[in-house]
């Protein structure tokens, strides 16, 4: 252990929700999106999964708002270290979704991609099991655009730039195939309790 | 495998800049570094750089950023994401430029308590979205803190006297809050506002100081880079995008 001369650091807090190096952010929402925000109205807003899947499809907002609500009251966390604690999101569960295109057993992985060409690729396994959201709301108000609004993916148990803003879709495939960040050294999962911040870790 | 759907690399239909500028080394991202505190230089009054030497480094390019690791005698840790403010060089230094932010563990430490001698972790750098390797004509906008990133690409451009177009625009509250006041040159245009030195307006950026930048046309036209605070970057880019600057020659770094 290296300690730091002088260095004591802000006073202990036991929280059995903080992952690993995360601190609590509090009220704050940093965004850290490295695009411009697009200006994406409701009316212009679809959602496809597609890919390894029987059934591809695309939703519009009216077609994915007429899926059954569900909601997630609970953390996230951000590779920068900051936690949030307390978020309340509303939306669709992913299982809903994907119940209807019903994936290939062959699809192991998928890739989520923006409006803008953000992608993030992540596990089947963890969009499905009441673990992923579409979510469009956030704390009963309309998700704003900077924090991915109208709709974005919401995978609260990985690092946050997993959840891509404006989502626009998911490819499912039978490999794991790196996003943006993922290319640009960050961890292929992105586990906050495993501290699976950068390739290799 | 099946062989039903074989996709090449996934590309959606609307593409930003991707991908990262360079390919990143991801076994230099693993290890955790010694840094040694050097030096010391005041800025501004928020502001000072602090020089590190950091043996080993595995070198950067400009406008990426470190992880930084604080460590308590408990084993208690903090660590932040910095960008770095020096040019790439072989000295086997590297500077920071922080601000003291209130009530931050680790800034506060900085600027309170670290004295050359001292000892910190550093794991990267990380990330090439941001990274500019000096190849392409360079629109650099920055507010506040937001500058140093852009500095390491400004200092990267004159060492290597660099042949592309490089322009800096930066924004500060005042002539006081404006960090490396003194390096700046003709490549830049300044923006106070709160106050200004006598003959300056003051006011917030405005289409009025992009559009003679995005109106040089350079061969191959700008990469623009905008680093600053959530809602300088969203006003900032949002000029650009107004002024005719494609979308996806637009890179952002948000200071959270």
């Amino acid at each position: 252990m290296n300690v730091t001369r002088g260095f004591t650091g802000r006073p202990r807090v036991h929280n059995p929700g903080l992952p690993p190096g995360q601190y609590d952010a509090g009220d704050d929402w940093p965004v850290l999106s490295a695009e411009v925000t697009p200006e994406l109205a409701p009316a212009d807003w679809t959602f496809r999964i597609d890919g390894l899947v029987e059934r591809p499809h695309t939703w519009d907002w009216a077609q994915a708002h007429a899926l059954p609500a569900s909601a997630y009251a609970g953390d996230i966390h951000c590779v920068t270290s900051w936690s949030k604690f307390g978020v309340r999101f509303g939306g669709v569960s992913l299982d809903a979704f994907l119940d209807m295109v019903r994936p290939h057993a062959s699809a192991t992985h998928a890739v989520a991609y923006s409006h803008t060409g953000y992608t993030a690729n992540l596990p089947l396994a963890d969009l499905t099991g009441g673990r992923a959201w579409i979510a469009f709301e956030y704390d009963g108000e309309p998700l704003a655009p900077e924090h991915g609004g109208p709709a974005r993916l919401l995978v609260p148990h990985l690092y946050f730039w997993k959840s891509a803003k404006w989502i626009a879709g998911i490819r499912l495939l039978d490999h794991d195939e790196p996003g943006f960040w993922e290319q640009n050294g960050y961890h292929a999962r992105g586990n906050p309790w495993a501290e699976q911040r950068y390739s290799g870790d | 495998m099946t062989e039903t759907f074989t996709p090449s690399t996934f590309t959606p239909a609307t593409r930003f800049a991707v991908p990262g500028r360079i390919a990143v080394s991801e076994q230099a991202d693993a290890d955790w570094r010694t840094a040694t505190l050097t030096e010391i230089r005041r800025e501004t009054p928020q502001a000072a750089t602090f020089r590190f030497a950091v043996p080993a480094w595995a070198g950067h390019l400009p406008g990426q950023h470190l992880m930084l690791r604080l460590t308590a005698e408990d084993g208690y840790t903090a660590r932040r994401h910095y960008s770095i403010a020096s040019a790439p060089d072989d000295s086997g230094h590297i500077e920071l430029t922080l601000d003291h932010v209130e009530g931050g563990e680790v800034s506060g430490w900085f600027h309170t308590e670290a004295r050359p001698g001292d000892r910190v972790e550093v794991r990267g750098p990380v990330s090439g979205f941001f990274a500019w390797p000096g190849d392409r004509p360079a629109l650099l906008i920055g507010a506040g803190s937001g500058v140093v990133p852009l500095m390491s690409m400004v200092r990267h451009h004159r060492e290597r006297s660099l042949p592309v177009p490089l322009r800096l625009l930066v924004s500060a509250r005042d002539p006081e809050q404006l960090i490396y006041a003194r390096e700046f040159g003709a490549e830049t245009t300044l923006v106070f506002t709160r106050s200004a030195p006598r003959g300056v307006p003051v006011g917030r950026l405005a289409a009025a100081h992009v559009a003679p930048l995005l109106a040089e046309l350079p061969p191959g036209g700008w990469e623009a880079y905008v680093c600053g605070s959530n809602a300088f970057a969203e006003h900032a880019s949002r000029l650009l995008v107004e002024a005719g600057q494609p979308v996806d020659r637009i890179r952002i770094e948000r200071f959270g």
